[in-house]
């Protein structure tokens, strides 16, 4: 396993989660609308982090399967919010010159008449930078 | 009483109902809405990493328009009063982040979150009172079974958000009942439709979409509010077979403001 100590404490420190609280219940998963799709979950990223086992997630398309719906921030028993660490991963990734997920050019193929301008507001702030 | 009134990008657009509704409905109800000057895009999401000033910075603007004018800040787009909401809890709450985008801001007076914000369902429950809002009643909802959905982002962080409890909510519900119809509690009412996931994985929108307009209809629902359009958007895209409308226009409804004196 690679430890990458930088990344590690840069993801803890922009996220403000403290992966050392998490008891493991896997409840944040058990949650999460998006399980299914994802390849590493909620409380894996928690254990990757806490580990420094960061290279996988950057590399994971679980980054852009999160619905940002929180719901493994209110129903985690140990105030953990997994979903912050999920952001700041994919924002370390994002955050890299040419590391956009999503660019202007994907736009006409996503929307049909009734697509609200939210999503795509959303969907921009969630994939670019 | 006078408000001040953040509308957001998609009620200028493709939720125009929503907010037409909102402005008639809260005209009946006594409420000016007074809309934020230049209000800029919220951005639909809230970027949880605290290092994240700029796109924070749309949201504060509105916060200190407000605050100036002594006014509460009223939202009626779930996205919208859930970025704006965070917002203000991060400038409350984090000292460091609000230095440095006071320092951003510029010169004319700190700004630490002492707007209070308001999404309209609150503002009809706590400013202006459910109670009220029955006696305004001109065309009874009678007989009609409507299932709120709150999806997630009024509710959530609820450390944040603080509209109620947000495993057993309750505000919508009551907010149907005082219109006279019949409140369809099911247990998806708070699980997410999907969101932006549409762009990228449209299957996990459908799966989360239709599994929520099963579990209304089961319950005996008839129609779905909602306060949010992207929800009402994954929604309707995927298969809801019974109608799925904003909560302003229902309340224009039972409010006799509809349709204007044109028939409009
Ligand atoms: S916020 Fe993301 S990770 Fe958390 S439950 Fe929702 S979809 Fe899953
Ligand atoms: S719900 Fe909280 S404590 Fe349980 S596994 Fe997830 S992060 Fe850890």
């Amino acid at each position: 396993m690679e430890t990458n100590k930088y990344l590690q404490e840069e993801i803890v420190r922009i996220s403000g989660v403290n992966p050392r609280k998490c008891m493991r219940c896997g409840k944040c998963s058990a949650t999460c609308p998006a399980y299914d799709e994802m390849e590493y979950h909620p409380h894996q990223f928690v254990n990757m982090v806490e580990n420094g086992d960061i290279e996988p997630l950057l590399n994971s398309k679980s980054l852009y399967k999160c619905l940002s719906c929180f719901a493994c921030i209110d129903r985690c028993p140990r105030s953990v919010q997994p979903a912050k660490l999920v952001e700041a991963v994919r924002l370390a990734v994002i955050r890299q010159q040419g590391a956009n997920h999503m660019t202007a050019n994907d736009v006409p193929a996503m929307i049909d008449e009734d697509t609200p301008q939210q999503l795509l507001v959303s969907a921009f702030r969630k994939y670019t930078k | 009483m006078k408000v001040s009134y953040f509308p957001g990008c998609t009620l200028k657009n493709k939720a125009r109902d929503l907010d037409l509704y909102a402005r008639r409905a809260a005209e009946v109800l006594g409420v000016a809405l007074e809309e934020i000057e230049n209000w800029q895009c919220c951005g639909g999401v809230f970027t949880t990493a605290n290092d994240e000033v700029a796109t924070k910075l749309s949201s504060v603007r509105a916060l200190k328009d407000a605050g100036e004018k002594g006014q509460p800040l009223v939202t009626v787009c779930s996205a919208c009063h859930n970025v704006i909401k965070q917002t203000n809890h991060a400038m409350q709450t984090n000292a460091a982040f609000a230095d440095k985008v006071n320092r951003y801001m510029g010169a004319d007076g700190p700004y630490c979150g002492e707007t209070e914000v308001y999404h309209y369902l609150e503002m009809l429950r706590d400013i202006v009172g459910f109670d009220k809002v029955k006696q305004a009643v001109v065309n009874s909802l009678a007989g009609k079974k409507i299932a709120a959905y709150y999806g997630c982002l009024l509710l959530r962080p609820n450390t944040v958000m603080h509209m109620d409890d947000p495993e057993n909510p309750t505000i919508m519900e009551d907010f149907i009942r005082a219109l006279g119809a019949e409140a369809i509690v099911y247990a998806k009412r708070n699980e997410c439709c999907g969101g932006y996931i549409s762009v990228e994985c449209p299957d996990t929108a459908r799966k989360n979409s239709e599994a929520i307009i099963r579990n209304a209809k089961a319950a005996g629902a008839e129609m779905i509010i909602t306060a949010c359009p992207l929800c009402k958007y994954n929604l309707v895209k995927n298969g809801a077979d019974i109608p799925v409308v904003y909560f302003t226009e229902l309340l224009a409804e039972a409010l006799g403001v509809k349709e204007d004196t044109n028939g409009n």
